[in-house]
């Protein structure tokens, strides 16, 4: 099916709605945030109660059904899980459904903000109540026009059907009768076993105009009279800008204006010169001919070894405790058999396949923006509050989004390019290159880790972890609480492991560093896992047990069933018990936003000695699920990025540079690097987990431990070379 | 002062030409600087925006299109040295998403955030036209300058290997 027609505007949208008789617009008024007593309404009853609905669904007279997905689509499949959940219990296909994005309104959608994997999460009962709310109201009003009783008929595919006759009206023609209903309060939703839709693996909605070139990114956006902007950007992240020189970027054809413009990154202004001209090509030569001198004086400018040291010193020093069981250091120095280790991870660059970048255009005290957005709301709140304008005023337009990964979380891209419109008094797009993307930030902080564990009859009887690493939000205040222990020190790691280790630690000492960082797919857990899970089969090996078995032991308990399952069901897939001495086989189990996933790799090496991955299994449990095969293309995708962060690219610091600048120097997994990866779901009623982001940090460990059942090495910096194992 | 003005505005401008271009059979009259790159061309100029800036040194793919058939990375080609030759972009593909690629694409789900996918494709069907029964290494060689941040690498590959079925059953 065609998607192409499938973009409605929010103002289209719920002016069809509340012409009362011509559709059904259903939706809910939100009473502060919380979902869960959300009111659900018709478009009329909200004109009349004179509030704003947030509205979902709209069928019009047609029966043509038109649902909005108020979450970004960045590859993460939410374009498709939204639709599905409500066309469940509307009882509609999919093909027959138009998909729009919500424009960004906190007061209306809630958190809109697409992080943490917590679209299904987060909304999945509010939308199948607002999908079975207007089903039983299209039920409802076939039955007065049959004059039937309304438990004589059932609503499929579209269409109302009066069981006892057989008699049914499309759901078109019943849009006038039922927008006068109230909604019934309390409606029944579908039992899981009756679903036809959520559960199944359906093809995304959005692949169609992802395969021809149609799908609107940010970069697609073309506003009439707009302009283009690039920016020379401060290579080191806080320099200032002392003076420029435009005389040779002004002589090029297509240039109007150099300005200095900057951007609010945290606490700080990241500032730059934008070139705006009236075509990229224009702006870019422009950039290319500028010349700005910077002032770096300000901060200190460091090397990645500087910055790497600096951790191993903190480690040294008293930690800020987040979790603490028992006593472990008293058991450990009793200990006979003692395990420590020290890991390292590096900082990395989000680097989406689509460079940052935004269209602004403030006309007055009125703010609209396009682009590829993960926090829609935010920015809202952000622009609002900044430039001082109503809320209401600032509308953010949705586009797809070429990658996230956290990056385009984050409102200091889009407030440059509104502070840029504003300046020149026309709509602006502004494109960062590739190299702005790379070398800017804020990147994934790197962390450096000690763990210390002591072993009695095979079992762990204390452990403890210190992280050296940035905590990301000391960044908001230049002068930061740094008291606060870093809320992200047990982020991945399997929270049975609790249940059975009564001695433990996490806790953090906050590195000082002026490199702006932030949340990278997985956040903490993606440098997390890899320490935790290192470390938890350092144990293993110490106590002379296979590492499968040993985290069953330490995994098991009354809560520890999820755990033990996962385990077990990657035994049976790897064959564990029969594997072969000489094979390098290697697990890890790790949890983090209400997913837990377990991953096996098995390594070889060639005749040439070269280490080759055979195969990945991954087991995901994220409870109830909306799309399998989404979760299996995200759990895919996940354990590619976790690759690439474990063996192949790295951002380094010279001089308070970010060194990498393009992708000949930050270097990208490649299609000829990834081998078979085989992705299992469980089937389970546990409420829904996160998907996009939970599959990503089991991998590394899972490598690492797989190359150390083969060759005897531990690896405990990130990244290694693969080619050097 | 004239003089002066008319050197002024002659540093001022690039130097200037006009091409016909040939984008998916259609010919193009577009102005600009010779050392313009095709991709800025395809999608400013043509307005043809499924071609995407991905790294502007030839290192990701996502600005793939064909040149005479054969894939060339539109970001670092000079628009004079694609004047009179056929250039095909993903638009240019099918009409209808009926290309084998696009429809193996489909079948086995490949895009996530979709945005490399344009490249990703353009240069399998580039593959496939020269090798119709790809081996896994002939599918490393063709692929392995698209990056996909996404990581659908993995059905990128069985994709290719579906099409290359369809085309098949499709010649028998």
């Amino acid at each position: 099916m065609q998607t192409t027609d499938k973009n409605l505007s929010r103002r289209n949208f719920i002016r069809l709605g509340s012409m009362t008789g011509a559709a059904l617009t259903i939706g809910y008024a939100m009473p502060g945030l919380a979902n869960e007593a959300a009111e659900i309404l018709t478009a009329q009853k909200a004109v009349e109660k004179g509030i704003e609905l947030t509205a979902w669904i709209s069928i019009d007279k047609t029966g043509k059904v038109t649902i909005l997905n108020h979450r970004s689509e960045m590859g993460q499949g939410s374009f498709q899980a939204v639709p599905q959940m409500i066309a469940e219990e509307l009882e509609i296909s999919l093909d027959n459904v138009n998909i729009g994005f919500a424009p960004g309104h906190q007061s209306k959608y809630g958190s809109q903000s697409t992080g943490g994997s917590s679209t299904v999460r987060s909304a999945y009962k509010t939308l199948l109540r607002t999908g079975a709310t207007a089903r039983e109201m299209l039920i409802q009003a076939a039955a007065a026009k049959w004059n039937v009783k309304k438990n004589e008929s059932y609503a499929e595919n579209g269409f109302v059907i009066h069981k006892p006759s057989g008699k049914k009206f499309g759901y078109g023609e019943l849009v006038e009768d039922a927008s006068k209903l109230t909604p019934p309060k309390d409606v029944k939703l579908k039992r899981r076993e009756e679903y036809k839709i959520v559960g199944k693996p359906l093809a995304r909605q959005d692949n169609p105009n992802k395969i021809n070139g149609k799908a609107e990114f940010g970069l697609d956006v073309k506003i009439p009279g707009m302009m283009y902007a690039v920016v020379e950007r401060s290579p080191r992240f806080r320099g200032k800008v002392k003076s420029f020189d435009d005389s040779a970027t002004k002589k090029i054809t297509g240039v109007k204006n150099v300005v200095k413009v900057s951007r609010p990154v945290f606490a700080y202004e990241c500032e730059g010169v934008a070139v705006i001209a009236d075509s990229l090509w224009a702006a870019l030569e422009g950039r290319k001919a500028l010349k700005v001198e910077w002032d770096d004086s300000a901060f200190e400018h460091l090397d990645t070894e500087q910055l790497y040291a600096r951790m191993k010193e903190d480690l040294k020093k008293t930690s800020l405790s987040q979790r603490t069981g028992g006593n472990p250091e008293a058991v450990f120095q009793k200990s006979e058999k003692k395990v420590d280790a020290v890991y390292e991870t590096p900082y990395e660059s989000h680097s989406c396949m689509e460079p940052l970048n935004c269209t602004a255009h403030v006309k007055g005290h009125k703010v609209e923006i396009w682009g590829p957005i993960q926090a829609p709301d935010w920015i809202q709140q952000d622009v609002s509050s900044r430039l001082k304008v109503a809320p209401e005023n600032v509308t953010v337009n949705m586009t797809f989004l070429g990658g996230g990964f956290g990056r385009k979380a984050f409102t200091d891209y889009t407030y440059e390019a509104v502070l840029l419109s504003k300046e020149i008094n026309a709509p602006v797009q502004v494109v960062w290159t590739r190299e702005d993307d790379t070398t800017q930030g804020p990147f994934r902080p790197g962390a450096v880790y000690e763990c210390k564990g002591s072993l009695s009859n095979g079992r762990i009887t204390s452990l403890q972890a210190k992280m050296a690493a940035q905590n990301m939000n000391h960044q908001w205040s230049p002068v930061p609480d740094k008291t606060s222990f870093n809320d992200s020190d047990i982020e991945g790691f399997a929270a049975s492991y609790f249940d059975n280790i009564t001695n433990y630690s996490f806790s953090d000492v906050p590195t000082e560093s002026p490199i702006p960082v932030m949340w990278w797919r997985s956040v903490y857990s993606s440098t997390n896992g890899f320490a935790y899970e290192s470390f938890i089969d350092e144990l293993a090996a110490a106590a002379e047990k296979d590492p499968l078995e040993f985290r069953k032991a330490h995994l098991g308990g009354e809560k520890g069933e999820r755990y033990i399952a996962i385990l077990e069901k990657l035994g049976e897939l790897t064959n564990w018990k029969d594997k072969k001495k000489n094979d390098g086989w290697g697990v890890a189990i790790t949890e983090c936003f209400s997913s837990i996933v377990g991953e096996a790799v098995k390594v070889s090496k060639n005749s040439a000695g070269k280490l080759k991955i055979d195969k990945v299994f991954a087991v995901m449990d994220c409870g109830w699920y909306v799309n399998p095969d989404i979760i299996r293309a995200q759990v895919e995708g996940s354990i590619v990025m976790a690759y690439g962060a474990a063996a192949v690219h790295e951002t380094h610091f010279a001089d308070g540079k970010a060194v990498e600048t393009n992708f000949h120097q930050y270097k990208m997994p490649r299609i000829n690097e990834i081998p078979e990866i085989e992705v299992h779901i469980m089937d389970n009623d546990e409420k829904p987990g996160g998907v996009g982001e939970p599959g990503l940090p089991p991998f590394a460990p899972a490598l690492c431990n797989a190359i150390f059942d083969l060759t005897g090495k531990r690896i405990r910096k990130l990244p290694f070379n693969i080619n050097e194992v | 002062m004239v003089i002066h003005n008319l050197i002024a505005s002659f540093t001022k401008l690039f130097l200037m030409a006009s091409y016909n271009l040939s984008i998916n059979g259609k010919t193009y009259k577009v102005e600009a600087d010779p050392k313009m790159p095709l991709l800025w061309v395809i999608r400013e100029l043509a307005g043809l925006h499924g071609t995407k800036y991905g790294c502007g040194m030839a290192q990701c793919g996502a600005c793939t299109v064909h040149l005479n058939g054969n894939p060339v990375r539109s970001c670092t080609l000079p628009v004079s040295s694609a004047a009179k030759q056929t250039i095909t972009t993903i638009e240019g593909l099918s009409d209808d998403n009926t290309h084998a690629v696009q429809k193996a694409w489909l079948a086995e789900q490949v895009p996530q955030c979709g945005y490399c996918q344009s490249g990703q494709i353009m240069a399998a069907a580039a593959l496939l036209k020269r090798i119709p029964n790809p081996t896994d290494q002939d599918i490393d060689n063709a692929m392995v300058g698209n990056i996909c941040r996404c990581g659908t690498y993995p059905r990128i590959r069985k994709a290719i290997k579906t099409a290359a079925q369809m085309m098949a059953k499709a010649s028998n």
